[in-house]
């Protein structure tokens, strides 16, 4: 590389036309620097999209396509996967069960964590061991550990319904090999993790501008209308955020659901959510074709709903800047 | 009827019954975690006749019986644990550091293009890329091995950890930018000296939040560790599980209690960090 001092001097600046396209073409080789440079800090993560992100993706699109067991070679069997799976009632049972958890967790957990930020926004002391509190159960509770605990917990003889004895209800019902309260109990430990969209909401209360508030009251706002008219509008991108987020979230929750039901999905396939589910055929099964086809379902799914919040965003989200 | 600060005013009076609701609800959310911890140290004839909260006799029986539970005692699977995590935060904080600056500080061509690509990936599910990549790493030879839970990390698939540091860098004040540049640094060197040092609280978010989901993912080491001496500490543990009956809460519950100190020490160490980790960049915890 030719070295050229990186501040052009005096005598540069008188330069001769043809001397200034050589000054032209010394500026082009910095640009070209900055290329190289940039594309050299780059190279990790082009490493990683190209070979366990982007090609990962394009070969298991194929192999959605094809019989594919691991042991031979994929074979070609067109849409056959996918005419499979809507053949298939386990897979409608996972649709269903993924469905029910998804769209039960997600609101729950967000007017949880709605509820909990308005109440610690009001200035209260202790704010931090409070918020910290509700924060520890996002931190802990996808691991294995908190699962086997919930499989106790819901069990016969377990902590909810030594805690039903207490106040009177004596049950022995195990929630947990109940078809009917099973993926209830993984809808609570999800909604139990409410801390993390609390702190995001707590976050976004703080936003707010105090005068807001107080020209709605001197107006003649009381608490609810204050909340309807201020809170409320201004939290909606918030809102919105933490609930993309979450969705995205829920639908390939697999932890829990696999500890509790022992990788079953059961009793009767009530906890085979879609995830468990592509385990099961794909690592249990080896029917890595069929799975590669649910993931990619999964894949049109989620892009489904995202796209669908984002285009009813603009009728509910407001963002300040619009107003302008 | 003529307040000046009726908002105020009315904060002050609501006060007693918000703390009693907030702390009752602290209360329930806490206790099946604190119950977790005292029923581990119950005997094993109180485990399933004492549902209340203090054994009526303490006893480590569980902690010693449990950690030797599998062929290999849990020491093992705690060492292999800490393994995996401390490549994957080296990695991370390597690769997505090195990916961020391009993006914070150099100008080179369709920038915006790879950057709104890497956003794209953030939320791209784990399914659709695993078939593939268990295929690409049985072909390496690297199932049972920590490779395909560490190598990933340094090549930046965690890309929500780009964003985050991106969003960190470009707040740095280009002052010191252009001064370094005016004394002949070049981008490495920047990168290396200036930024890095700068980024710290970033790197240090990114760094936590990396070993808390390492040391809990499940599904990724439960699909590519299937030799026993391989086990992380939750694939052990679910093993635990499926090997013992009932009869074995409380030990399950005494490794289970192990297992999340780790966590928990971090939390306690690194509270306000993570906090407004996840308050300033929507981490999802």
């Amino acid at each position: 590389m030719i070295n050229i001092p990186s501040k052009p001097t005096r005598a540069e600046a008188k330069k001769t036309g043809q001397e200034v396209q050589r000054v032209r073409g010394f500026k082009l080789s910095k640009e070209g620097r900055e290329n190289l440079v940039g594309y050299l800090f780059l190279l990790p993560w082009f490493a990683g999209l190209l070979f366990l992100t982007a090609g990962p993706m394009l070969s298991s699109l194929y192999l959605s396509f094809t019989n594919f067991n691991l042991l031979s070679a994929p074979e070609w069997i067109g849409i056959q996967n996918y005419i499979a799976m809507v053949q298939d009632p386990r897979w409608f049972n996972a649709v269903k069960a993924t469905l029910i958890y998804v769209f039960a967790s997600v609101p729950l957990k967000l007017l949880f964590a709605l509820a909990l930020a308005l109440l610690l926004n009001r200035g209260l002391r202790g704010l931090a061991i409070y918020r910290a509190i509700y924060y520890v159960p996002s931190l802990l509770g996808g691991s294995v550990a908190i699962a086997i605990l919930w499989r106790q917990v819901f069990d016969g003889n377990g902590l909810v319904n030594e805690v039903l004895g207490w106040i009177g209800i004596k049950t022995t019902t195990s929630w947990i090999a109940s078809p009917n309260y099973a993926l209830g109990t993984l809808i609570l430990l999800a909604v139990w993790q409410f801390g993390s969209p609390m702190i995001i909401f707590l976050a976004g209360l703080k936003q707010i501008p105090t005068e807001y508030y107080e020209a709605a009251t001197t107006d003649g706002a009381g608490t609810l209308r204050r909340f309807w008219h201020v809170t409320l509008p201004l939290l909606t991108p918030i809102i919105f955020f933490n609930m993309v987020l979450q969705m995205v979230g829920a639908f390939q929750a697999f932890t829990p659901a696999f500890i509790v039901s022992g990788g079953t999905g059961g009793p009767v396939d009530s906890t085979l959510i879609y995830q468990l589910y592509i385990y099961q055929e794909g690592f249990a099964n080896l029917h890595m074709g069929y799975a590669s086809a649910m993931a990619w379902i999964l894949l049109l799914a989620i892009a489904l709903f995202s796209a669908l919040a984002f285009l009813t965003s603009r009728y509910w989200v407001f963002y300040q800047d619009e107003r302008r | 009827m003529l307040h000046h600060h009726p908002y105020t005013k009315q904060r002050i009076w609501t006060h007693p019954l918000i703390h009693v609701i907030i702390i009752l609800g602290a209360v329930i959310m806490v206790y099946p975690v604190l119950w977790l911890v005292t029923a581990s140290f119950k005997p094993l004839n109180e485990t399933f006749t004492n549902s209340g909260f203090f054994p009526k006799t303490w006893t480590l029986d569980n902690y010693v019986q449990g950690w030797s539970a599998l062929d290999y005692t849990f020491d093992v699977f705690f060492v292999n644990s800490f393994i995996v995590c401390l490549g994957a935060v080296i990695g991370n904080l390597i690769s997505c550091s090195m990916a961020a600056y391009a993006f914070a500080r150099v100008r080179f061509k369709f920038k915006a293009f790879w950057f709104m690509l890497m956003l794209g990936t953030i939320m791209l599910p784990y399914n659709v890329i695993v078939v593939p990549q268990y295929v690409l790493f049985k072909y390496f030879g690297w199932i049972n091995t920590f490779l395909p839970l560490i190598v990933p990390k340094f090549l930046a698939t965690d890309t929500f950890f780009i964003f985050l540091l991106v969003q960190f860098i470009r707040a740095i004040p280009r002052d010191l930018d252009d001064a370094a540049k005016i004394d002949g640094c070049s981008h490495f060197q920047m990168y290396l000296r200036i930024i890095l040092p700068l980024a710290t609280p970033a790197l240090a978010t990114t760094a936590i939040f990396t070993f808390i989901w390492t040391w809990s993912d499940f599904f990724t080491q439960l699909i590519f560790l299937g030799d026993q001496a391989t086990y992380t500490v939750p694939v052990a543990l679910r093993t635990f599980l499926d090997s013992s009956g009932v009869s074995a809460y409380g030990q399950l519950f005494a490794i289970s209690v192990i297992s999340l100190i780790p966590i928990l020490g971090f939390f306690i160490a690194f509270q306000r960090l993570l906090i407004e980790g996840v308050a300033t960049s929507g981490i999802k915890g």
